[in-house]
C-alpha cells in the first residue's frame, strides 16, 4: 500500500513535470544547444570590443528575432529569412551610410519571457541598431517594455489587433483597419451577415473579435457564436458541432499556429466546404497553407495586404529572388513581405537620417515611402504604422491565393479605429 | 451535477442527458453527436495511451519519451506518404496509409528496444531517473526531427478513402474519425489477444506479476523486459500514424498528446489494460460533453479538477489492479 502511494507521488510529479514540459519543451531543446552559441557570440563580441574600441566600426549591427522552435516556428522561420535576404540584397548593394550591416540572429523559441530576454540582450549587450522581430502580439508585449527602456528600435511584421503606437516601435504588419475591418464590411456585402468568431485563446484574437463584435453591432448583423481554443488545440470536433448547430453564413477565423491544421482537416472531415460555410482567416497565408494541405482549405478566404500572386513587378523580383535563396518550393507571404520591406524602410529611414541614432531615424523615417512587393508602402508620420493596399483572396487548389477584391488606394493605417463611431467605447477601453 | 461526478465510466450517461434534454439545452442530434465526439476523443485517447499503459502501466517505467514516439511514427507516415508521391503510381497512393502503420509500429517498436536495451534496463529500479532520462531523450529525438524535417510543420495528405463522412440523417461522421474508432478497437483486440492468448504474452503476465517466481521457472526476464517495452513503444507509433489525420505534424507534436496519454492510464488504474479503456472513454466522454457546454479552456480544467476528486476517491485509479510488483 505504501508502495502503491509512492507510485502515485510519482505519477503526479511526473504528470507536473510533463505540464512543465509542455509549456517549455522547445524552449529547452532551444537551450540545449544554446551554451555553444553564447560561448561563440561573447567570442564574436569580444572580437567586436575590440574593434569598436578602434573608434568606428565598418559594420552596423541589427538585430533578427524570432521564434525558431517551438509551435511558433512554422511561421517565423520564413519571416526571419526575409530578413535575411533583405540585408543581404542591401550589403551587396553598398550597404548603409557605407556601411556592411551584421545580423545577429537570436531565437525566441515561441516563449514570450523569452523574447524579452533576448531583445535586452540584442539592445544591451550587442548595441544593435535596430531589431526586426516577432509574431504574435505576446511577443511584442514582452519585447514593449525593453524597446522602450533601452530606447532602441522594433521593426514588427505582422498584423495584428490594433490599440497600440509604441514610440519604438514601427508596425509594418497591417492594422485592423487594413485587415480585419474592410474584411468583415466585404463578407457582410458578398457572403452574409450571419457570423461565427473562432480564435486561439491570447490577446489578438479576444481583441480583434472585440471589435468584431461591435462592427457587427453597428452593421446590424448577426453574432451567432464565438468560440476559443488553447494555442496548440488538436480537437476541434466540438467546436464544429457547435457551428453545425449554429449554421453561420461565415466563420472569421483568428486561430493561429498549428490549430489551423487541425481546424480545417476536421472541417472538411465533418463534410462542410467552402461551398456550405465560408472561412475567413487573417492568421494564415501561402505559408501556412502548404502545413494544412490546399486540398482541405481550398476555396476559403484570407484577407491580408500582399499574397505571392499580387502583380507588381517588385513581387516579380522578390519572389524570384527569395525562391533562388531559399529553393523552388518555399513560397512568400504577407508576414514574409512584411519582414522583407521593413528591413529597406529603416535602411532609408537611416540614409535619410545619416545615422543609426535612434531618435534621429524616428524622425526621418516620417513619411518615407518604398517601392514594397505589395506596392508603394508609406510610413505614417503620426502613428508609425504603414499605408497598406487590402487584399480579399481566395485559396486555390495549388496552395497560391488568388485576390478576389482590392482596396481602390493604400489605406491609412488607424490602430486605435477612430475614424468608425462603433469603435469609440473599445479605443477608450482599450488604450488605458 | 453533483451526480454525474460520481459516475466515472460514461455508464449512466443517458440519466442525465433525458434531465437535460427536458431542460431544452439538447437536441436529439446533439446528443448522437457529442456521444460520437466523445466516443471518437475517447478512442484517439486510447490510442495513444494503449503504449504507455503497456510501457508504464504493467512495467512501470516512467517513459516521457513515449510522445516523442508518438512523433516518430507520425513522421515514418509522412516520409512514406512522400515515396509513394515520387515513385507509386498515382492510383496505389492511398496505399501508402495502410503501409504506414505497420512500419510506423516497426521503426518505434526498433527505437523502443534500442532504447530499453542501451538505457531503460539499467533504471527498472529506479523510476525516478528513468523519469529525467527518458525526458531527456525525448528531448533528443524532438531535436532530431527538427534538424532531419526542418522546424515548420509538414502536412500529410489524407488517402481519399478516409476524407469525407457517413451521413446518417442530418448528422456526418467523418470516416477519419471511424477509423480511428476501428483502429483502436483493432489495436485492444489484438494486444488482449498477445497477453491472453498466446504463451510469449502468458510469459509477459507471469514476469509483471512475480518476477522471481517466473525466474525461477526458466523464463528469460531479461528478454520478455524488452519485448514488452518494445511492444508499448510499436503502439505508439500507430497512435503517431493515426494523428496525422487530426491535425498537425511536427517535432513538438508528442508533447501535446502525452498529458492525455498519462491522465487515462492514471485514471484507468496502473496495471490493468482495461482500466485504460475505461478511463479513455470516460475522458473523452466527459470532456467532450464539458466543452459542449462551456468552452475548450473551461472544458479542460473541468476534467482536470473531476480527475483529481476521483483520485481522491480511488487513488488508485478506475481498475485496482492485485500484483505483488505494485504491492
Amino acid at each position: 500500500m505504501r508502495k502503491q502511494k509512492q507510485l502515485l507521488f510519482l505519477i503526479m510529479l511526473g504528470l507536473m513535470a510533463v505540464f512543465v514540459m509542455a509549456c517549455s519543451a522547445a524552449d529547452n531543446a532551444a537551450n540545449a544547444d544554446e551554451p555553444a552559441d553564447d560561448a561563440e557570440n561573447s567570442e564574436e563580441d569580444s572580437g567586436e570590443d575590440a574593434s569598436n574600441s578602434e573608434e568606428e566600426s565598418d559594420t552596423i549591427k541589427v538585430g533578427v528575432l524570432h521564434s525558431l522552435s517551438g509551435t511558433m516556428a512554422i511561421s517565423e522561420t520564413s519571416v526571419q529569412q526575409a530578413e535575411l535576404l533583405a540585408i543581404k540584397e542591401i550589403n551587396e548593394n553598398g550597404g548603409v551610410l557605407g556601411k556592411q550591416l551584421e545580423p545577429v540572429v537570436e531565437d525566441g523559441a515561441s516563449d514570450w519571457p523569452t523574447f524579452a530576454e533576448k531583445a535586452k540582450k540584442l539592445l544591451q549587450q550587442d548595441e544593435v541598431a535596430t531589431i526586426f522581430g516577432g509574431w504574435t502580439s505576446a511577443s511584442r508585449k514582452a519585447m514593449l517594455p525593453v524597446v522602450e527602456e533601452n530606447n532602441g528600435l522594433l521593426f514588427y511584421p505582422v498584423q495584428y489587433e490594433g490599440m497600440e503606437d509604441s514610440p519604438n516601435i514601427f508596425y509594418t504588419g497591417a492594422a485592423p483597419n487594413q485587415q480585419i475591418v474592410p474584411a468583415v464590411n466585404w463578407l457582410l456585402e458578398n457572403r452574409g451577415d450571419s457570423f461565427f468568431l473562432l480564435g486561439s485563446d491570447y490577446v489578438f484574437p479576444r481583441t480583434a473579435n472585440a471589435a468584431i463584435r461591435a462592427q457587427l453591432d453597428a452593421e446590424g448583423a448577426e453574432l451567432v457564436g464565438e468560440e476559443y481554443t488553447p494555442l496548440g488545440h488538436t480537437d476541434y470536433n466540438t467546436v464544429i458541432a457547435k457551428i453545425k448547430s449554429e449554421n453561420p453564413d461565415v466563420i472569421f477565423n483568428t486561430l493561429n499556429g498549428d490549430s489551423n491544421v487541425a481546424f480545417f482537416k476536421q472541417l472538411n472531415d465533418a463534410g462542410i466546404t467552402s461551398e456550405d460555410i465560408t472561412v475567413l482567416s487573417v492568421s494564415v497565408a501561402e505559408e501556412e497553407i502548404k502545413g494544412i494541405g490546399a486540398d482541405v482549405i481550398e476555396g476559403h478566404l484570407t484577407s491580408w495586404n500582399y499574397y505571392q500572386t499580387t502583380d507588381t513587378p517588385e513581387n516579380e523580383e522578390f519572389v524570384a529572388n527569395y525562391k533562388a535563396e531559399y529553393g523552388e518550393d518555399s513560397v512568400t507571404a504577407d508576414p514574409i513581405e512584411a519582414g522583407y520591406f521593413g528591413v529597406y524602410l529603416w535602411a532609408k529611414a537611416v540614409e535619410e537620417a545619416g545615422t543609426t541614432d535612434v531618435d534621429a531615424v524616428k524622425e526621418a523615417a516620417k513619411g518615407i515611402t518604398f517601392d514594397a512587393p505589395n506596392g508603394t508602402v508609406k510610413i505614417d508620420g503620426d502613428n508609425q504604422h504603414v499605408y497598406k493596399t487590402v487584399r480579399i483572396g481566395e485559396v486555390q487548389s495549388d496552395g497560391m491565393i488568388s485576390e478576389l477584391w482590392h482596396s481602390d488606394e493604400a489605406i491609412k493605417p488607424d490602430p486605435y479605429l477612430e475614424e468608425y463611431d462603433w469603435a469609440k467605447e473599445l479605443s477608450d477601453s482599450l488604450a488605458e | 451535477m453533483v451526480f454525474i461526478i460520481k459516475e466515472v465510466k460514461g455508464s449512466r450517461i443517458y440519466v442525465l442527458l433525458p434531465f437535460l434534454m427536458r431542460k431544452g439545452l439538447f437536441g436529439l442530434n446533439e446528443i448522437i453527436i457529442t456521444l460520437f465526439n466523445g466516443l471518437s476523443l475517447g478512442s484517439i485517447l486510447l490510442v495513444i495511451a494503449l503504449g504507455l499503459a503497456i510501457t508504464f502501466g504493467l512495467m512501470n517505467v516512467i517513459n516521457m519519451a513515449h510522445g516523442e514516439l508518438i512523433m516518430v511514427g507520425a513522421y515514418i507516415t509522412y516520409v512514406i506518404q512522400n515515396i509513394f508521391m515520387d515513385y507509386a503510381p498515382a492510383a496505389y497512393f492511398d496505399l501508402y496509409f495502410i503501409i504506414s502503420i505497420p512500419i510506423a509500429m516497426l521503426v518505434a517498436a526498433g527505437i523502443g528496444m534500442l532504447l530499453e536495451v542501451s538505457l531503460i534496463r539499467h533504471l527498472y529500479k529506479r523510476p525516478l531517473d528513468s523519469l529525467l532520462a527518458t525526458w531527456g531523450v525525448g528531448l533528443v529525438l524532438q531535436q532530431l526531427a527538427r534538424s532531419i524535417f526542418g522546424a515548420p510543420n509538414v502536412g500529410v495528405k489524407s488517402p481519399s478513402f478516409l476524407s469525407g463522412g457517413l451521413s446518417v440523417g442530418s448528422i456526418t461522421l467523418p470516416y477519419s474519425r471511424l477509423f480511428i474508432l476501428a483502429l483502436s478497437i483493432i489495436c485492444l483486440i489484438s494486444i488482449f489477444y498477445y497477453f491472453y492468448r498466446t504463451a510469449s504474452g502468458r510469459r509477459v503476465r507471469a514476469v509483471m506479476q512475480n518476477r522471481q517466481m517466473a525466474e525461477c521457472l526458466g523464463v528469460s526476464t531479461r528478454k520478455v523486459d524488452m519485448l514488452t517495452f518494445a511492444i508499448g513503444s510499436g503502439f505508439a507509433g500507430v497512435a503517431g500514424c493515426a494523428l496525422t489525420l487530426l491535425g498537425a505534424i511536427g517535432p513538438t507534436i508528442g508533447t501535446s498528446y502525452i498529458i492525455d496519454a498519462f491522465m487515462v492510464v492514471v485514471v484507468g488504474g496502473v496495471g490493468a489494460l482495461f482500466g485504460a479503456v475505461a478511463g479513455a472513454l470516460g475522458i473523452g466522454i466527459f470532456n467532450t460533453i464539458f466543452e459542449f457546454f462551456t468552452n475548450a479552456t473551461i472544458g479542460k480544467v473541468l476534467i482536470f479538477l473531476l480527475i483529481i476528486a476521483f483520485l481522491q476517491w480511488r487513488p488508485s485509479g478506475l481498475v485496482t489492479s492485485r500484483s505483488r510488483s505494485l504491492d
